[in-house]
């Protein structure tokens, strides 16, 4: 419908590290067994990509599968696509143990980018996010500052984070406050 | 403030991360067990000043619960190992053992 | 006169000065100055008046350790009290206040206090202040609070911002002296990730300002060229300005990082809090030395030997021009040469050990100075500056032989190694009887996650103090200059045979002013724990920490005991090493940020139309939309009635929503509810109850079956995360053979109630393609479709006793449908309505409301919902503890309706009395209130509460107490106020 909205429609903080909520963006939790050949030939179907090692993901740079946790999955992709993908993975899974969700709406996501990217995103989270400790193609949930939260790592060195849609404002700020406080200086 | 490895995701999770879930490896007794069974189940609890099985869940993380052999006194971690489990396994067993050569669990002993 | 040296000062650029106010005084600095310096420049030797006599004081040492220069520093925004002038760096525009006088520092009444100091040892408020027991609180406290306390509360609030850092490395390095550096170098080449943190702003540590040659080179350009070296090394991190404070389980570690306090330019965070997990601490945080306990050590120009140099070599000034050292140790000749080669007059070195000093003594004679042995200070004389001293045997009792002028004193008690953050985590301690200092015992250290040590010590705070020895610990054998040291001889007290007026004179901790009279009072008066002694004589309980007292107290105190020192023992060690600000552990967490609120998609809408705001759980929830010349509770009453007349919306995205399938689903619904869930009809809703495993209500909602193996579980709000939780666990750590996905999609939705007579409406003109008529959409079922344009799931359910939906539809439609409801339902007479106005809703119904009528002890059974537990089913969570004597029992509180015979509303948190009293002397209770509202529909008030064997006791009349002490009278009614046959919600 028209009218839809991200939580916060794509608000930004510019910056030498720029914060951005990325807008309407589809996000599908699936649950199954892994080590399931149907299961795994199904994600594959769907997205082209292979189930990613633990707390690895895979990416085409339109879709992206991040592994969330040993039975959960989550795919990322465009918002416009996001019905048709739950249809089909319903269509190939049925008959099996599994649970696809659109989570598209109840998340918000953020696009952390610039030289100290990572110290930002160390000033809230426990994580070590020093460039080679956190290298692209990881995936580390962990919370940012008091709420929950996933980032993962893009080959250009960007970050997304991921959380509730109800703590985006929070989030947002926390980490666009991280940002204009300035670097650390130490990776 | 602790550091506990999750066994599923393999990060080594600070306190803030977890929630810690009491003593593991409780037996449930239900609808046909004694008062007494049943009050054991529901409040009786170690409460070990030393080797502790204890649950702990990767909230901030997986979301998975796991089990862990820590020592409260020295908060010496023996080893984590998977919820699915009705007793510690035997590597942490032997882990424990190599520090308390005596050590024997209240199911086990 | 202190004064600015015309040479020296390796840290000050002479080329950079600098103007502070102090006291409104204008005063000159340089570059580099730490504010304790600066002072000392501008011949500033009174700095602050001590705790509890008033007394003068002056700047005692040069770092951390300091206990007396303590400052309000700033203004406004920027106003901190206890500033430490040794460790604040000056800078343009600084303004600092000295503390703990009245009226100023130089003329203090507080200071009155001294002359009865004598009477005010010790223990003297414990005992003086316990009778009349009622002054107390009128007289005594107020007395005391107003002349406690240390410097003035900020007013104002702060105006800077602070941050938090996480950093994770192998190998943290505490100290930035010679030996952390070595450390460091040696764990960076070996290949470990190491961060290095020095507290203040330079490096080197005590071999700097010593002079000593490392290999032929000066330790200046050994540190320099350690450095250069570690700075080149990608694997190592090299940090100043912050302080490690603390050693926390597994490795963790606070740094507090300065930023901006040594600037004028205060733009960024002020203070940065490093949250550090590393792998191994190495602490190489060096010594500090203690000062001697004789007659008026506390008076201003009375140092350490130490920081007298560090005076003169760092920042380039001297406190006095006659300089007389006292000592046990060689160490402090250090200074009288120092000083000597300064040009300044050192009239004599009174060595306490009769055979005294080693070859250096010999080089201190070479200088002309004058070094007795086996002297003492019987007393320091002057009021508010050393003006001489008189100098005894130290075997003796304090007879004067002879008196030196001097307008500085230069002391030094020996040394004892920085063992805090040692100590935080359980590393032991060794008393060492040659050199009288406690020293880490490597094999008591502190243990990690993998029972291995985690803390080691190198350098001086191994107790080491020569460099070569400080290098060799950490693991480098160099050639120094330096000469060998005759043994140090400990000197507790001086002279040893010191009388009760020279032991009252004789101050232990400056600032919380504890003397060597007080301790061995309190040793006399049965405080024999050093733990006790601490807090009875307040010994090392100052901001300070007793840095400098505590090693001096615990020997007196031995003393006192005829025990050994090891005998006696520290007192604990506990972060932070020094003060830490409360900006720096909230970080960014204030304002906005202080706690993440959770807002609906129809948050905005809200806000912009009259929410009166409620917190539920972490959620922003509106709890009447106020209008113009409305009161909230107004805004209630018509809330209410528009909903039983017209339509009202209710925001309801805040329930929680957990997805639950696959082929055991209905098995493990059946488990977690007390209700059968496994036989609902797919496309239907139904109520119901949760337990814990104790039979304890903990939730309830609706439970809707929206396919053959998937069910959608409402929770409260506030709820989801917990049930959720509670889900996962008996999935995970019970039951992991059952096949169960769960997935909390709470958020995924915006959900909204449209509730009231002219509900369907409503519904009906925003159009689409669902059948919402009775028939074809009876209650306690859903339907799914297009809701005019909006993609939505309608559940039939009421919880207000109308004609009722609850429309959920993606949250990225939620501010939309929202809008378009409203818009819609103008000419309907829609309105808004708040919680406060579902919760009396609910209560007209006689509906429970988790929270209210439960409170983590109350079972269905209590509330009459037998209706909603399955007779069927074997086990549910908290059936068996159901069934235990005291669950079943008939004595039970039990649910009832209420209604005031005047038509008042019963108080919350009323009681009702029953005769007599409890063996506590309390009155004895059978029943009190849940929930109690004005019912605008009927016009008076009404309740629900649990009363003993209430339903069986309708229409009898109780007494509700009310917080005035009178009664209010209300008839015990079936707690179903409104609509009792359900025909409104059936329409």
């Amino acid at each position: 419908m028209s009218n839809a909205v991200s939580a916060l429609n794509g608000k930004t903080a510019t910056g030498p590290v720029t914060v951005q909520e990325l807008g309407l963006t589809g996000m599908v939790t699936l649950r199954g067994d892994f080590e399931d050949e149907g299961f795994a030939a199904a994600v594959t179907q769907l997205t082209g990509l292979q189930i990613p090692d633990v707390r690895q993901f895979q990416t085409d740079g339109v879709k992206t599968v991040l592994w969330m946790s040993p039975d959960e999955l989550l795919v990322v992709l465009p918002y416009a696509e996001v019905n048709a993908f739950v249809a089909g993975m319903n269509d190939a899974l049925a008959g099996s143990h599994y649970l696809v969700a659109n989570v598209s709406d109840a998340r918000a996501i953020f696009r952390v980018s610039g030289d100290y990217a990572g110290e930002v995103l160390g000033k809230n989270a426990p994580v070590d996010f020093e460039a080679s400790q956190f290298v692209a193609g990881m995936v580390r949930r962990s919370r940012v500052g008091q709420v929950a939260a996933a980032y993962w790592k893009l080959d250009d060195g960007s970050f997304r984070v991921v959380c509730f849609r109800s703590v985006a404002e929070y989030v947002f700020g926390l980490m666009a406050t991280s940002a204009k406080a300035g670097a650390v200086g130490v990776y | 403030m602790l550091l506990l490895q999750c066994p599923y995701c393999g990060v080594n999770a600070e306190e803030t991360e977890l929630a810690a879930g009491g003593e593991a490896h409780l037996k449930r007794a239900t609808v046909g067990d004694s008062d007494e069974a049943f009050e054991g189940y529901l409040f009786m609890r170690e409460n070990k000043k030393g080797v502790h099985l204890e649950r702990w869940r990767h909230a901030y993380g997986c979301g998975k619960w796991f089990l862990a052999a820590r020592d409260t006194a020295t908060l010496e971690v023996f080893g984590t190992y998977p919820a699915q489990t009705t007793e510690p396994p035997a590597d942490v067993t032997e882990n424990i053992r190599a520090k308390y050569p005596d050590w024997s669990w209240k199911e086990t002993a | 006169m202190s004064t600015r040296l015309a040479n020296s000062g390796r840290l000050i650029d002479r080329s950079k000065p600098v103007e502070f106010k102090f006291n409104g005084k204008r005063f000159k600095g340089y570059e580099g100055d730490t504010l304790a310096s600066a002072l000392f420049a501008n011949d500033q030797m009174m700095v602050g008046r001590s705790f509890k006599y008033h007394r003068p004081r002056g700047v005692v040492a040069s770092g951390a350790e300091e206990p007396n220069a303590l400052f309000n520093m700033g203004e406004g925004g920027r106003f901190e009290p206890n500033q430490r002038a040794t460790t604040q760096e000056v800078f343009d525009g600084l303004t600092i206040r000295s503390q703990n006088h009245w009226p100023s520092l130089e003329f203090d009444i507080g200071a009155v206090n001294q002359l009865f100091a004598r009477w005010l040892p010790a223990g003297f408020y414990y005992k003086m202040f316990i009778h009349p027991r009622p002054f107390w609180k009128h007289v005594y406290e107020p007395f005391i609070r107003q002349s406690a306390g240390l410097g003035q509360v900020p007013q104002e609030k702060d105006a800077d911002t602070y941050e938090h850092f996480y950093y994770f490395c192998d190998v943290l390095v505490v100290g930035g002296g010679i030996a952390g550096l070595a450390a460091a170098l040696k764990e960076g080449q070996a290949g470990k990730k190491v961060l290095l943190l020095e507290q203040t702003a330079d490096f080197g540590g005590r071999a700097v300002v010593d002079g000593v040659e490392i290999d032929g080179k000066s330790a200046e350009a050994w540190v320099q060229e350690t450095l250069a070296a570690l700075n080149a090394m990608p694997n190592v991190t090299v940090r100043n300005r912050n302080m490690a404070s603390g050693v926390y389980d597994h490795g963790y570690v606070l740094g507090y990082e300065r930023l901006t306090d040594h600037l004028s330019d205060k733009s960024g965070p002020r203070h940065r809090l490093w949250r550090i997990r590393a792998g191994h601490i190495i602490t190489a945080t060096g010594a500090i030395e203690r000062p001697l306990s004789f007659a008026g050590n506390d008076i201003p120009g009375v140092l350490l030997a130490a920081a007298v140099r560090d005076y003169v070599v760092n920042w380039g000034v001297s406190v006095g021009d006659r300089t007389v050292v006292v000592t046990n140790n060689d160490d402090a000749y250090r200074t009288a040469i120092v000083l000597k080669n300064a040009g300044l007059a050192v009239p004599a070195i009174i060595d306490a050990r009769a055979s005294g000093a080693g070859p250096i003594a010999a080089e201190a004679e070479k200088l002309g100075i004058r070094v007795l042995k086996g002297k003492a200070i019987a007393k320091v004389k002057g009021k508010t500056r050393v003006t001489g001293v008189k100098v005894c045997l130290q075997a003796g009792e304090g007879s004067v032989i002879e008196e030196i002028a001097c307008d500085c004193v230069a002391m030094s008690g020996g040394w004892s190694p920085v063992v805090h953050l040692w100590s935080h985590c359980g590393g032991k301690l060794n008393w060492d009887e040659d050199l009288a200092m406690f020293r880490p015992d490597p094999s008591r250290a502190p243990t990690g996650a993998d029972g291995k040590a985690f803390v080691s010590t190198v350098g001086s705070a191994s107790g080491y103090l020569s460099t070569a020895d400080v290098l060799k610990d950490a693991g480098l054998e160099v050639a120094t200059n330096e000469v060998a040291a005759a043994p140090l001889e400990p000197v507790w007290l001086m002279p040893q045979g010191a009388g009760p007026k020279l032991r009252m004179k004789a101050w232990l901790d400056y600032q919380n002013d504890v003397k060597v009279s007080d301790v061995q009072l309190a040793a006399r008066e049965g405080y024999e724990s050093v733990e006790h002694t601490k807090r009875y004589t307040t010994l090392g309980m100052a901001t300070d920490q007793g840095k400098l007292s505590n090693i001096n107290g615990l020997a007196i105190l031995s003393k006192s005991l005829d025990a050994s020192i090891p005998n006696v023992g520290t007192t604990t060690f506990r972060p932070p090493y020094t003060p830490i600000s409360l900006g720096a552990i909230t970080g960014a967490a204030r304002d906005e940020l202080f706690q993440p609120i959770h807002k609906t998609p129809m948050f905005d809408w809200h806000d912009a139309n009259g929410a009166d705001w409620e917190p539920v759980g972490h959620w922003r929830r509106t709890y009447a939309y106020v209008r113009n010349g409305e009161s909230v509770h107004d805004a209630v009453n018509r809330e209410i009635l528009n909903v039983r007349e017209n339509v009202g919306t209710l925001d309801a995205s805040t329930l929680g929503k957990i997805i639950v399938k696959g082929p055991d689903a209905g098995k493990f619904l059946d488990m977690l509810y007390t209700n059968m869930m496994s036989n609902l009809g797919v496309g239907k809703c139904r109520y119901g109850l949760m337990c814990n495993e104790n039979g304890f209500l903990s939730d309830d909602g609706v439970v809707v079956r929206l396919a053959e193996d998937t069910w959608l579980c409402h929770t409260t709000t506030g709820g989801a995360d917990r049930i959720h939780g509670w889900m996962e666990d008996w999935l995970q750590c019970e039951w992991w053979d059952w096949k169960v996905y769960t997935a909390n999609v709470t958020e995924q939705f915006a959900q909204i109630a449209v509730a009231g007579p002219k509900a369907r409406l409503l519904l009906e003109k925003l159009g689409g393609n669902m059948d919402l008529s009775k028939e074809g959409f009876p209650f306690m079922t859903y339907v799914e479709g297009k809701l005019g344009e909006f993609d939505a799931r309608i559940f039939r359910i009421s919880f207000s006793g109308e004609l009722s939906y609850e429309v959920s539809v993606p949250a990225s439609q939620g501010a939309a449908l929202w809008a378009a409801l409203q818009e819609a339902g103008k000419d309907l007479g829609v309105m808004p309505y708040g919680t406060e106005a579902m919760h009396i809703l609910r209560a007209e119904k006689g509906f429970i409301m988790i929270g209210d009528e439960t409170d983590g002890t109350i079972i269905p059974q209590d509330l009459n919902l037998q209706w909603a537990i399955s007779k069927k089913k074997e086990d549910y969570l908290g059936k068996r503890a159901q069934e235990r004597s005291f669950m079943a029992s008939p004595d039970r509180w039990k649910l009832v309706g209420l209604e005031t015979l005047d038509g008042s509303v019963i108080p919350d948190g009323s009681y009702v009395p029953a005769p007599g009293y409890n063996p506590n002397g309390q009155r004895n209770v059978q029943g009190r209130v849940t929930s109690t509202y004005y019912s605008p529909t009927l016009k008076r008030g009404i309740a629900m509460g649990l009363v003993k064997h209430g339903p069986d006791r309708m229409g009898e009349v109780i007494e509700f107490n009310r917080e005035d002490g009178t009664m209010v009278k209300a008839k015990i009614v079936d707690p179903v106020f409104y609509d009792k046959d359900g025909e409104k919600q059936n329409v």
